[in-house]
């Protein structure tokens, strides 16, 4: 196809279908651009928690109550300090946008502090309406409720951890077996389905919604309690509807621990994010591999993906790498090197890969900094910190730097270098 | 606090359960201290290789003999530790055609069963084998599961009246004279904090404790030389043959890939240390060992690794024989009796062997003790089958009984083996905990009985957190269960302290897939359930006021 001329596909091209990927393909059209967003497998938001993090915690390990405070105390290296305070409201104005009434947090600068199924409390910045009844500042009474055969959630366990931990509220955990015959250890997402459609089960009393055979279960164990908090399998598309139905059955706030994968409420994030991109007219093709690219002095011209063994090219006049880190895939690695493998750049690491971790498996490890160096517009550089191509950046897990795990800043990352990568590239294309 | 037994045996490896059961079988009062976990030194860390003797049968023909018969006799009595994947030895272009015939006739000699292969007869059985293979010995090789055969023995002795005692760590025999007469221990807690002392008195102490009996020997004066020799293995995520595969060649590093339950061990090298509770994990050995094993079964290189771990070999040979090269070290073992070696009585070190040769290890040293004690019982453990082989249990009538789902149901049988009905009876649910390794609460249950807080001493016995996700889906689930016999901290020390052992060996395996579980069980562990920062614990240190109160607008 060498001689082809390709037409213009779109101005802006993303590649990557996660938080940072689709937050800027909506910031390059909000800034005027025609964009085209290539994902290949489903967005890692299935395996994120579903709560967003700005700042958790100091690099001196210190829990962060106001993430904007703290900010100014990073070091001149830390993404945010590169691309500054504002790309972070940015970031966070673009999420509230597209999540609408569906997370809270966003009244306030500071951070919340949220219970997680593993029974420790966590600071976070933006946190679903299914999650804010279980804030645990809060001092009302709470009873957590796990299911018989859903291992990973003990909630007798979670219970004594947070008090453990300090959680000023009593708290009690029980364990009950779930309504109908849906087995939450192999068949979660049917459970969530029969939540979401508020099937009919049958019960020594006869058949009855699963939701009021819930709430009937929970009932007896209620006590004083004043909040009732349950692992987040409450519904997909009809979680808020799952959710009022049971505090109206029980009387009292019900919320939802965000749990490991699959992600319930990363799930449903993903589906407000692509009404977004479809509101804001980005054009998706999913489930297809960027495998090449052509690039012309300094530029990327197109990238071509694989599809049923054909190339499809997609030209673009900027592009934004936002494949995501070494979960996503976005950084690949082999016995001797890591490498960024859709257009080869470079990913600074020790050369020697027993330097690539360290012996305490819970302080900072080197790999979890792993991904490209970029310059402060993003723009991904070589080892001489020159930028590999004049119209590429990049965002999220892809960039490297710092280590988001211990700090909690993961969601935070996507959301600032997205928005500023997205509306950089929207503005160049134009 | 002070206790007597006849003969305490130091040392919860293989050999010391082996000689647990073999002497509790023959009447005679033993009290096992370990101060780890069953199988924490040498038999937890080796490749699960049940010898034919095909290995020793040009080199070491006595080995070798006693590794046929051996063999046949652990398929017996141990059968529930023991898949008969048969083994390959296998020929490269270069590779002695005149070694590979000596093979051939060493294997008769011993009486080793073998079969002559082509090489298009050893891809029909491997087809992953390399193309070049030119040509194949088959022989009767096995993967043993060192640490169900050796909680099997522990079992089988404390059956017997013997005390185990793990945990429990000597340190110093008690000497009357020129005569040893017991031992002094620290036990650790729940917590791992030591607890006050014991002394055990007895009439004969056993120092089996392999790499480690030069340590032993010197708190009595006496000296062991023991030649501890390093050797690295790799844990690859899947089966990429079905069958011991063995180069056929004199001697070399990395020369073995033995199939193991869900995975491929490779291994090994060999490498004289120092001390062995120090021993230099280097990542040249993994390369090597990759690179090397990739000649024979080529989609090794690139092909995924969970993890790599190093084990250390109690090679001894007597001071005056002084071999340079470990692989040239003699793999026999010594019986050493202090009494005619050093004039030291009650004591008796077992040094050298290797698993196969366990139980006929733990025979001879039996023999040698009654002699000493006076006593009149012959060793039964030839013939009398461990727990968990007593009988065979059918695998329908398990997924039946126990509600459990086919492929669950398997690997369950195939762990407890008889002992199913006692461990998978229960009127509760019976979830999976590990869904990697397919381990359901039942089993993990069963083992935290026998164990207390030791999640690691759980694992061994269940296989819990030992597969793809090397803990990263399950370890919180196995830790969750101590509670709420359990306070909180000890649930999260378990749990830290499973957790840290699973890093030890996915350290040596952090590139491509494996590297990205890493990062997901970071994000996982350190992210979603914010684990990594323990300082939260202190409820004071969080100043709830200042956070996020709630927003009204939701109600």
């Amino acid at each position: 196809m060498g001689a082809m001329t390709v037409a213009i596909d779109a101005d802006v091209c993303v590649i990557g279908g996660g938080l940072a990927g689709m937050t800027s393909a909506i910031a390059a059209a909000e800034a005027g651009a025609s964009v085209r967003l290539l994902s290949h497998k489903k967005s890692t938001l299935r395996q994120a928690s579903g709560l967003i993090d700005l700042l958790g915690y100091t690099p001196a390990g210190e829990i962060v109550a106001d993430p904007f405070d703290a900010m100014a105390t990073l070091p001149d290296h830390h993404l945010y300090q590169r691309i500054g305070e504002q790309a972070v409201h940015d970031g966070f104005d673009l999420f509230d946008a597209v999540v609408g009434e569906s997370y809270s947090g966003d009244h306030t600068a500071a951070n919340a502090l949220v219970p997680t199924y593993g029974g420790r409390i966590k600071p976070t910045a933006r946190y679903p309406t299914m999650t804010a009844a279980g804030l645990a500042s809060d001092r009302s009474p709470v009873l957590f409720v796990g299911f018989e055969r859903l291992t990973a959630f003990d909630a007798p366990y979670v219970s004594a951890s947070l008090s453990s931990d300090g959680m000023p509220a009593p708290t009690r955990g029980v364990t009950i077996s779930a309504p109908g015959s849906h087995r939450p250890d192999t068949r979660l997402h049917r459970l969530v389905h029969a939540l979401d459609v508020n099937e009919s089960v049958s019960t020594s009393t006869g058949s009855q919604p699963i939701r009021d055979a819930l709430a009937r279960r929970i009932e007896p164990h209620l006590e004083s309690a004043q909040r009732v908090g349950l692992p987040a399998l409450l519904g997909l598309e009809n979680a808020p509807d799952v959710r009022r139905d049971l505090e109206r059955l029980l009387g009292v706030d019900v919320f939802e621990l965000p749990m490991g994968p699959p992600s319930i409420p990363g799930q449903r994030l993903e589906h407000q994010y692509l009404d977004a991109l479809d509101d804001a007219g980005v054009f998706r093709t999913t489930g297809n591999p960027v495998v090449a690219f052509d690039a012309d002095a300094g530029r990327i011209q197109r990238v071509y993906i694989d599809r049923n063994g054909s190339r499809v090219p997609y030209t673009a006049s900027q592009f934004v790498l936002a494949t995501g880190g070494l979960v996503g895939k976005g950084l690949a690695s082999d016995r001797t090197a890591l490498s960024e493998p859709v257009f080869g750049c470079h990913v600074p690491h020790p050369a020697d890969r027993a330097e690539w971790y360290g012996d305490d498996p819970h302080t900072d490890q080197p790999f979890a900094r792993f991904g490209v160096a970029v310059d402060r517009s993003l723009k991904p550089c070589d080892d001489s910190e020159t930028p590999e191509y004049d119209n590429l950046r990049a965002a999220g897990g892809v960039l490297g730097g710092t280590d988001v795990t211990m700090e909690l800043s993961a969601s935070g990352r996507s959301l600032a270098s997205g928005v500023r990568a997205g509306r950089l590239a929207g503005e160049r294309s134009n | 606090m002070d206790t007597k037994t006849e003969v305490l045996v130091i040392g919860g490896g293989s050999t010391g359960c082996g000689i647990a059961r073999d002497l509790a079988m023959r009447g005679v009062a033993v009290t096992l201290v370990e101060r780890g976990t069953l199988t924490d030194g040498t038999t937890g860390r080796m490749h699960g290789l049940l010898h034919s003797g095909g290995r020793y049968a040009v080199s070491d023909q006595e080995s070798a003999a006693e590794c046929i018969t051996e063999n046949r006799i652990l398929r017996e009595i141990a059968h529930h530790c023991v898949e008969p994947t048969g083994g390959l030895f296998v020929s490269k272009p270069g590779d002695s055609e005149e070694y590979f015939e000596r093979k051939l006739s060493g294997c008769a000699a011993c009486d080793i069963p073998t079969e002559r292969l082509s090489g298009e007869q050893a891809r029909a059985v491997e087809p992953y084998l390399a193309h070049d293979v030119e040509r194949a010995i088959r022989v009767p090789d096995a993967a043993i599961d060192p640490f169900r055969l050796c909680v099997a023995n522990a079992a089988a002795a404390r059956e017997h009246g013997a005390r185990i005692e793990t945990h429990a760590e000597v340190t110093d025999l008690l000497l009357d004279g020129d005569r040893v007469v017991g031992v002094e221990l620290a036990h650790e807690n729940d917590t791992g904090q030591s607890v006050p002392t014991e002394r055990i008195e007895a009439e004969h102490v056993v120092n089996a404790t392999g790499a480690w009996a030069g340590q032993i020997g010197a708190m009595a004066g006496v000296d062991i030389a023991v030649r501890p020799s390093k050797g690295a293995m790799t844990v690859m995520n899947c089966r990429q043959v079905d069958t011991v595969i063995n180069r056929c060649r004199p001697k070399g590093d990395a020369d073995i890939i033995v199939p193991h339950e869900t995975a491929c061990i490779l291994g090994t090298t060999d490498v004289e240390v120092d001390d062995p509770d120090d021993v230099p994990e280097s990542q040249w050995e993994v390369e090597s060992m990759i690179e090397t094993l990739s000649e024979l079964v080529p989609i090794l290189d690139g092909a995924r690794t969970l993890r790599s771990f190093w084990g250390v070999r109690p090679l001894y040979e007597p001071p005056e024989t002084k071999t340079s090269d470990p692989t040239d070290i003699t793999r026999q073992f010594f019986l050493l009796d202090h009494a005619d070696r050093d004039g030291l009585a009650g004591l008796t070190s077992i040094v050298g062997g290797k698993l196969t040769t366990y139980r006929l290890m733990a025979e001879r040293i039996s023999d040698h003790i009654c002699e000493r004690l006076g006593v009149d019982a012959v060793c039964r453990t030839a013939d009398v089958a461990l727990p968990g082989s007593d009988n065979p249990m059918r695998l329908e009538d398990a997924m039946a009984s126990f509600d459990l789902r086919s492929p669950i149901a398997r690997r369950s049988i195939q762990r407890l083996g008889s002992r199913s009905s006692s461990v998978l009876s229960i009127d509760e649910p019976n979830p999976v905990i590990c869904s990697c390794e397919a381990v359901t609460r039942a089993e993990v249950e069963d083992a935290l009985s026998e164990v207390g807080t030791d999640l690691n001493a759980v694992r061994i016995r269940t296989r819990a957190s030992m597969g793809n996700c090397q803990g990263c889906f399950c370890a919180h689930r196995m830790a969750a269960l101590l509670h709420p016999d359990h306070t909180v901290e000890t649930v999260r020390s378990s749990l830290d302290a499973l957790y840290e052992e699973r890093w030890r060996g996915q350290r040596h395996a952090l590139w491509g897939e494996q590297l990205s579980q890493a990062m997901l069980t970071r994000f996982l562990h350190a992210t979603t359930m914010n684990r990594a920062h323990s300082q939260t614990a202190s409820s004071e240190s969080i100043a709830f006021e200042r956070f996020d109160g709630g927003d009204d607008r939701g109600d």
